[in-house]
């Protein structure tokens, strides 16, 4: 029955405004249904809502949204279970800027709306998303590491934001000393994600890669995990563990290492564009008193920030698929993603929003983000394509034995890329070419 | 005789009638998926693509190319796997023998409340382990977790411990949880052991004046041993397939990492169902292994009691 009356509606709208236009407009027929899951951290959720609702409303297409794990790992399995299956339950997914390559089978190619992206979005996010010259989803948020600072501390002690990291080494040392000498006795240096996960993959890659030691896995898929440059970034980072960070960042997560910097108990933090907002909330006991700079140089190297960010894709087994492109143009556009940035401190992908003087009235801070962004390394992500899962667990697995003690720089790196080569005969990388 | 061989066939039928749905149910349930795992262990399948894939034989056990050898049997990560799980295995099942017996002899007693006691002792047992592994995880937690708080409320330790946080600890702590959670299961087979012994033997031994250590070693042991067999046979079949508690505590944590941990990341997280139906084969043919031996182990014991 409703495909009966959809079949008359497209007669109809056939007759009534002409081909071209029912071609263009081919997600306007009625009563289409698309689902579509996007992320639930703060208020993602609310704001996913709100924008597909509006969509729904001016197409006349009805939208669900579909709840997901907070945690992205846990998504990332749910959306492979999904996909596995071929399921249709899913039309529009939101993934990580990591997960293109190990997704990419399952996802539909979006190429005709890449002559916007090309035109308009940072090329390094819109290069992220093709893979074997498909482009499979459309960057929506874009994210880059940075270094937090207590401006009054630094001041206080006659200190400039550092630009390397043994600038950062010797304030961290040095304000830590004087303030717990002054009574503050669980002042902190410095906090970073240092648990075992994807957080400490990107922290590294900052690391190694600020010191010029590549980034573990270069883009033509050679091995360049075992260098002195990368030994030595990581033996710095674990010189850190007990002296200026404390033991227990070995378990921090971004939460909870803001959590320390936010009770004002940290000096230096690395961390998301996203602790920014909640660092300068009204009920924040260190509002107004923190900086955001660029994160340090290793001797030699320039300042790396690692590539995050959020993209819209369309799964292959979508029974709407014209729908489903129509809601991610309507969510990746100028106007939605700038009502995001000005509602949600959300970073758009869109560069021409960064000199817009709404976004930069309600975000002050973003004029500083995108030298951050100029900066991003990618994780290796399109060199090991389905294989990214596996090469990071193994990254983080190598970080964390250095900051732990167990290994020193060398040792790690030695074993991470007999480890990678593991992972590349598995994957027959000597026999097929990287995804382009 | 011929009437014999027809009652005979009739009741040949019979048996076959009735053993049919079973085996039936046996080979969709165990048989099938057992031969599929073998049958991907020995293929390079992935999920991103489960249709197509290359018959690879034993590549994914144990290969030697380009100058580096592959497979499972020669990878740090399943090779340290395999060790958390020797370790866990070995050590809780020891641990939970020991303790067993203990709390059986001392609710086979004639205390007052023996009743109460025997049931509360089952609660751990009773609790599903995804539920008192989260609830053990929360009480270990580092910051906010019970037990640091009363460990720090008596003195013992100054600054909260990371139980679950990356060092052996984790593995004790898993191992202790284990132990707290099994120790009823151990201890209820051998409280039925010990009330099936006979009471002469006791009175003889109270009347000859022998110590009750003495007693214990020489008349208790020998004859709940069949009993302790079982729970050994069980209990380390358990513990060398351990997953709930370790993926529930710890996650894929390379510190308590256990085989069976292993072969869900590989076959999940990294989507390589080659690799992990081989690891998931590799670990079905240790148990094998173990049983075997143990069996063997045992025989001498059954003839010594046959004669």
């Amino acid at each position: 029955m409703a495909r009966l009356r959809a079949l008359v509606v497209a007669v109809v709208a056939l007759f009534a405004l002409g081909p071209a236009q029912v071609m263009g407009e081919g997600a306007q027929r009625e009563g289409v249904h698309v689902a579509i899951a996007c992320g639930a951290l703060g208020i993602e959720l609310e704001m996913c809502a709100e924008a597909a609702s509006q969509w729904a409303r001016e197409t006349g297409n009805t939208v669900q949204i579909v709840n997901t794990p907070n945690s992205p790992g846990d998504r990332f399995q749910l959306f492979v279970q999904l996909l596995s299956s071929q399921s249709s339950d899913i039309d529009v997914l939101q993934i990580d800027v990591v997960w293109a390559g190990m997704l990419q089978t399952h996802l539909a190619d979006l190429s005709d709306m890449r002559e916007e992206a090309d035109a308009a979005m940072f090329p390094a996010l819109v290069a992220n998303n093709l893979v074997d010259g498909r482009f499979v989803a459309v960057p929506w948020f874009t994210d880059a590491g940075v270094l937090y600072y207590r401006k009054d501390m630094l001041a206080k002690y006659g200190f400039t934001p550092p630009e390397t990291w043994q600038d950062l080494t010797r304030i961290a040392a040095a304000i830590q000393q004087a303030e717990r000498e002054a009574g503050n006795g669980r002042m902190w240096g410095y906090v970073f994600q240092g648990k075992a996960y994807e957080g400490l993959t990107c922290n590294a890659l900052e690391w190694v890669s600020s010191y010029g030691g590549g980034s573990f896995l270069a883009p033509d898929r050679t091995f360049t995990a075992d260098n002195p440059r990368a030994a030595a970034s990581l033996d710095e980072a674990a010189g850190w563990i007990g002296t200026i960070s404390p033991r227990g960042v070995l378990n921090y997560d971004e939460e909870a290492s803001r959590g320390v910097f936010q009770t004002g108990n940290a000096v230096f933090m690395r961390n998301w564009p996203y602790a920014w907002a909640l660092a300068q909330a009204e009920s924040s006991p260190i509002r107004g008193k923190v900086g955001v700079v660029a994160l340090p140089a290793g001797p030699g190297g320039e300042s790396a920030a690692t590539l995050g960010g959020w993209q819209l894709a369309v799964s292959r087994y979508s029974k709407n698929p014209e729908a489903a492109k129509d809601l991610v143009r309507y969510l990746t556009s100028a106007k939605e993603q700038k009502r995001r940035a000005i509602k949600g401190s959300v970073n758009p992908t869109i560069m021409a929003l960064y000199d817009d003087p709404d976004v930069l009235a309600a975000n002050p801070f973003f004029g500083t983000l995108s030298s951050a962004f100029k900066n991003a390394v990618a994780r290796p992500a399109r060199p090991a394509g389905a294989r990214y899962n596996q090469v990071s667990d193994a990254i983080w697995r190598a970080s964390y034995d250095v900051l732990q003690g167990d290994k020193t720089g060398k040792a790690a790196m030695e074993d991470l890329e007999e480890e990678i080569a593991r992972i590349a005969y598995r994957a027959r990388w000597a026999e097929t070419k990287v995804g382009q | 005789m011929s009437a014999r061989s027809a009652i005979d066939k009739a009741r040949a039928r019979s048996a076959w009638i009735f053993v049919t749905p079973m085996l039936i149910v046996l080979a969709l349930v165990a048989a099938w998926p057992l031969a599929r795992t073998i049958w991907f262990s020995m293929t390079n399948a992935t999920l991103v693509d489960l249709t197509t894939y290359d018959f690879i034989w034993f590549d994914n056990f144990i290969v030697h190319a380009e100058g580096r050898w592959y497979g499972i049997f020669t990878d740090p990560q399943w090779l340290r796997a395999l060790w958390n799980t020797l370790v866990f295995a070995a050590v809780s099942v020891s641990l939970e023998l020991v303790l067993g017996v203990i709390v059986a002899l001392i609710v086979n007693a004639a205390l007052p409340g023996r009743g109460l006691m025997r049931a509360a002792m089952l609660v751990p047992w009773a609790i599903p382990t995804v539920v008192s592994a989260k609830i053990w995880q929360w009480m270990l937690n580092d910051q906010f977790g019970v037990v640091n708080a009363m460990l720090q409320g008596a003195g013992f330790v100054d600054g909260p411990v990371a139980w679950l946080g990356g060092s052996s600890l984790a593995m004790v702590s898993i191992i202790m949880v284990d132990v707290w959670k099994t120790t009823p299961f151990v201890a209820l087979l051998v409280l039925a052991a010990l009330q099936t012994l006979p009471k002469e033997i006791y009175e003889a031994a109270r009347v000859d004046g022998i110590h009750p250590v003495k007693v214990f070693f020489k008349v208790t042991l020998p004859l709940i041993k069949p009993a302790l067999i079982v729970a050994v046979i069980f209990r380390l079949l358990d513990a060398m397939r351990m997953f709930d508690l370790v993926y529930v505590m710890t996650g894929s944590s390379e510190e308590t990492m256990t085989l069976s941990v292993f072969a869900r990341q590989a076959l999940v997280s990294f989507q390589d169902v080659g690799y992990g139906s081989a690891a998931s084969t590799g670990l079905f043919l240790i148990i094998a292994l173990i049983t075997v031996i143990y069996i063997m182990a045992l025989k001498p014991l059954g003839r010594e009691r046959a004669e």
